[in-house]
């Protein structure tokens, strides 16, 4: 039990307890929170996996926009529950199985096997995932995903104007 | 005469024309006699039989160069296994003997048919018909030449049926006619049964012939049943006796002779030529033919001559209490087939054969001459009433002697050639009969004192009736108004008559006492017969018998003449007797409440109750058509609903419930979905890692 | 970090798990796009493990792209999610079921 693993334990055992209460939670607020709170989680596991740039990058868009925005639509919208419903009665049941058993047998492959490589079988690159370098791949290597992906938040950005824009409001 | 071996031997390939002229006359009238008319018709049927008399004649020409005669082979006909009967005509004394007769005396019928039957038509109403009835009469002619040419019992029977068929249709020519408007089809019927009942004895004969000696031609069974031997007496026997049926139905032998009389209602030449002369000679003749197998069968011989002279008495006795004109020709013709019968039944077939020529003569004369009277009565008849029916309202019967009477001067002609045949039968000499009948006395005199004693009696009582009947119709006054006004008729009939009457007159000539020329000719075909010497006795004896017989009738009809509607004289010393004889001593009775009372019965029972109620009503409906009914409702009930519409339902409905049940995932949740998705992941995943563990 | 990978990606993959329970149980048509969301993210997570095991920067840029979809995604599906719920008045993901069969 090197301290590596405790850590990586605590942290698991936290990202995943949040991401129970994130379901769990009757109120949606508590659950974005409890996403927020996953998603840093998950940030901090990054840093520890040596993707620096990454961690950052999740820790502002993820966490810091995109939940902002859940957080927006779930004050504009209100966040009442309600449970699989009578529609639904083995809704809730056969999906708890179904999870367990996409968990089971996941967790089997990858545990009942090979260990897999240690994370620290090869020697660190300098600057392995520090921004630099991921900038390096990005803008040349993978330069046309990059501007396709531009294009694609563009699209997103007009799509979701229009979705919303009031038909009022036409002629403007 | 002496004829060139080149003549000779085509004159006998011309066989075969003797059959063929009759027929083509027959299928020219068919064709073409009713557009061309009555002469047209009756020239084209009497010149092919005189054409048929030609081809005749020059048989007998070319026999007196060959007088063993000669075989044609006109075609094959059948050839199964050990039986080979082709078509083939035998000419020898004896065939051209009956061809000779035949063709001759059928000439001279059909000639007078011609005039006979223009007036008959007229009579009857129903003038379309003439044609038809010389198209029969053909027919006739070219069956009876295919009887008397045959070479084998196989085509002899072909000839045999072909007759018999052309009776049965010519005895109902006026089929619509007679008692209760059915009584000469009914007549034709009787012929053909009774006819048939012979034949059947004919073909066991033929049966047993083939049996016994592997062949069905004359002259390979003669030699074979000459070469059998004292072993086959028993079946020679037995084949003589059938053929004996045989003769007994077409010739008219006790018991099968009932048809003859009825068939007296065809017309007269019908009568004159087929049940006087030809037809019903033709059981003498087969039998003549077949005498190697009677000589060699002494029992059965004996068995005939009894029978024929049987004959010859019982019919003669009937032909006494006869009123009707031609019932008395039909009883004297059955008489005289006795005569015939007994004849070869002694052996002494020559004599049969000579009687068998000379009755044919004088038969068909009688007959002719008295189809004359009737039809003068008939035309007197209708003179007398003016063609308004029968005066006295009764039914007025041409035929009935009753009704006649004084015929003498007014139909002068026909009293004369009428009294020569009369004469000529009853065996006055020097006419043909006394020279025939004669010969067949000496022989029965010489084998049979009581076949001899059975004829003799016959041949009192034939000349008896006849004088009766000449005496009633000739002699003394008219009876009926009818009578009184006949008149004679033209010559195209009355000529044919006299003709007759000249061979009745001149027919003793064939075969005189001591020149024998018949016997001759004919022993070329039957081998040396030894005739008795004549003898003065039994001429004497038959002559004077024949003239009491006569001068007794003249005493009871002549010499006090027959008043109108008077009683026959010989009624009342008779009594029953004579009431017996006039009910032809109820044979026909007889047979019908012994034969066909029950038969009919029996044939109703089988008719109604076998055929009707239980093969229709019982077995078809109640078992065939209910058990199919039974069988189709319950493959359609409980098989084709339940197991067939059932399945195909069963499929509906699965199908059917399937769908809804599967439509049960299209929920419209998207949840639902996603959960499907899952878990078609988690099987994939788990397929994937059983695999990848095996 | 010395850890061995398969833990990371065993982490990643029950993240996953409950990602999947999440989009099925929970009515709230937010909280179920919410846990689309953490589906995302435990593949971020794998993604990285792999990178930091294999010293391969394409896992890294991968995520970059993830991330970015993931906004854009989550951009266009909550303006649709109101836009549902200016004519339902309601985010109950059940009430959209006209596609019922």
């Amino acid at each position: 039990m090197t301290p590596d693993l405790i850590l990586f334990l605590v942290l698991a055992a936290l990202a995943v307890a949040t991401a129970v209460a994130m379901l769990a939670s009757q109120s949606a607020v508590y659950s974005a929170l409890f996403l927020v709170l996953n998603l840093v989680t998950v940030a901090v596991l990054y840093l520890l996996l040596n993707a620096a740039f990454i961690a950052m990058v999740q820790v502002t868009v993820y966490a810091g926009a995109i939940m902002v925005l859940f957080l927006f639509v779930i004050m504009l919208l209100g966040g009442q529950q309600a449970g699989s419903g009578p529609d639904l009665p083995w809704q809730r049941p056969v999906s708890l199985v179904l999870g367990a058993a996409l968990i089971g047998l996941m967790a089997y492959v990858l545990l009942a096997g090979s260990r897999g490589t240690l994370l620290t079988a090869a020697p660190l690159l300098e600057g392995f995932g520090s921004p630099q370098s991921v900038g390096r791949v990005l803008f040349s290597e993978y330069l046309i995903p990059f501007e396709a992906v531009s294009t694609l938040l563009l699209a997103a950005m007009v799509g979701a104007i229009v979705l919303t824009r009031d038909e009022r409001k036409e002629g403007r | 005469m002496h004829f060139s071996e080149a003549a000779v031997n085509g004159w006998f390939a011309l066989v075969p024309w003797i059959i063929a002229f009759p027929v083509a006359g027959l299928l020219v009238n068919l064709a073409l006699g009713r557009r061309l008319g009555e002469r047209f018709t009756g020239f084209v049927a009497s010149a092919a039989v005189a054409l048929a008399f030609v081809v005749a004649v020059l048989q007998g020409l070319a026999l007196l160069q060959h007088p063993e005669g000669a075989r044609v082979v006109v075609a094959d006909w059948i050839a199964i296994g050990g039986l080979s009967v082709p078509w083939a005509i035998k000419v020898d004394t004896l065939s051209v003997t009956m061809m000779l007769m035949v063709t001759g005396v059928s000439a001279l019928i059909h000639v007078y048919a011609t005039g006979y039957m223009h007036d008959d038509v007229r009579f009857q109403g129903d003038p379309g018909r003439y044609t038809r009835f010389f198209i029969f009469f053909n027919l006739f002619v070219a069956a009876m030449m295919i009887l008397i040419s045959g070479d084998s019992f196989l085509t002899l029977f072909v000839g045999w049926e072909g007759v018999g068929l052309c009776s049965y249709l010519l005895i109902g020519f006026w089929y619509e006619k007679g008692k209760d408007g059915i009584g000469n089809a009914v007549a034709g019927k009787k012929a053909f049964v009774a006819n048939r009942i012979g034949d059947f004895g004919f073909l066991i004969a033929m049966f047993l012939t083939f049996w016994a000696f592997d062949s069905l031609t004359f002259d390979t069974v003669f030699e074979h049943a000459e070469a059998a031997g004292p072993q086959a007496g028993l079946v020679l026997t037995l084949i003589t006796l059938f053929l004996l049926l045989g003769a007994a139905g077409k010739s008219a032998q006790l018991p099968l002779f009932v048809w003859l009389p009825d068939a007296m209602a065809g017309p007269t030449p019908v009568s004159a030529l087929i049940h006087a002369a030809t037809m019903v000679t033709a059981g003498v003749y087969m039998i003549t033919r077949t005498h190697v197998l009677f000589h060699l069968a002494p029992a059965s011989s004996s068995v005939v001559a009894i029978v024929g002279a049987a004959t010859a008495f019982f019919a003669a006795t009937i032909a006494v209490g006869q009123y009707d004109i031609k019932k008395v020709l039909a009883y004297s013709t059955i008489s005289q087939l006795g005569f015939m019968v007994a004849a070869v039944g002694m052996g002494a077939y020559v004599a049969g054969m000579f009687h068998l020529v000379t009755h044919a003569f004088f038969k068909a004369l009688l007959f002719l001459g008295s189809g004359s009277v009737i039809l003068g009565i008939e035309h007197g008849h209708h003179h007398a009433t003016q063609g308004h029916g029968d005066a006295h309202g009764g039914h007025f019967d041409p035929q009935d002697m009753r009704n006649m009477g004084g015929m003498a001067s007014r139909m002068k002609v026909t009293f004369v050639v009428y009294l020569i045949g009369a004469l000529a039968l009853a065996g006055i000499p020097p006419l043909a009969g006394f020279f025939s009948k004669d010969e067949i006395l000496l022989a029965a005199q010489g084998q049979n004192l009581l076949v001899y004693l059975l004829l003799t009696a016959a041949a009192f009582l034939t000349a008896f009736y006849m004088g009766r009947q000449v005496f009633l119709v000739f002699f003394g006054r008219p009876r009926s108004q009818a009578a009184a006004h006949a008149k004679e008729n033209p010559p195209v009939v009355v000529l044919p008559l006299v003709a007759l009457a000249g061979l009745s007159l001149l027919g003793g000539a064939l075969n005189l006492p001591g020149v024998h020329t018949l016997g001759t000719w004919l022993g070329h075909t039957l081998g040396e017969e030894h005739a008795p010497e004549f003898s003065l006795l039994v001429a004497g004896v038959s002559t004077v018998l024949a003239l009491a017989a006569i001068a007794l009738a003249w005493r009871i009809y002549a010499r006090r003449p027959l008043g109108e509607n008077q009683p026959d004289p010989i009624e009342a010393p008779l009594g029953r007797l004579f009431r017996a004889l006039n009910n032809k001593w109820w044979v026909d009775e007889f047979y019908d409440w012994l034969i066909l009372r029950r038969y009919v019965r029996l044939a109703n029972v089988l008719a109604h109750q076998v055929d009707t109620i239980f093969w229709h009503n019982w077995f078809h409906d109640s078992v065939l058509a209910a058990g199919f009914r039974r069988g189709t409702r319950w493959l359609a009930e409980s098989f084709d609903l339940p197991v067939i519409d059932g399945a195909s339902a069963a499929l509906a409905r699965l199908v059917e419930r399937l769908g809804s049940g599967l439509r049960r995932m299209q929920s419209g949740y998207v949840r639902n979905y996603a959960v499907y998705v899952l878990a078609g992941v988690v099987l994939m995943l788990s397929f994937f890692l059983i695999r990848s563990l095996s | 970090m010395n850890i061995p990978t398969n833990y990371v990606v065993a982490l990643s993959a029950v993240l996953f798990s409950l990602g999947v329970i999440g989009v099925l149980i929970r009515r709230n048509a937010i909280i179920a796009f919410m846990s689309v969301e953490l589906m995302l993210n435990a593949a971020n997570l794998a993604f990285i493990a792999y990178a930091r095991a294999l010293q391969q920067l394409s896992g890294h840029i991968f995520v970059f792209f993830i991330i970015a979809v993931a906004a854009a995604e989550v951009a266009v599906g909550l303006a649709l999610i109101v836009t549902i719920f200016k004519t339902k008045h309601s985010i109950d993901v059940d009430l959209v079921s006209s596609l019922k069969g």
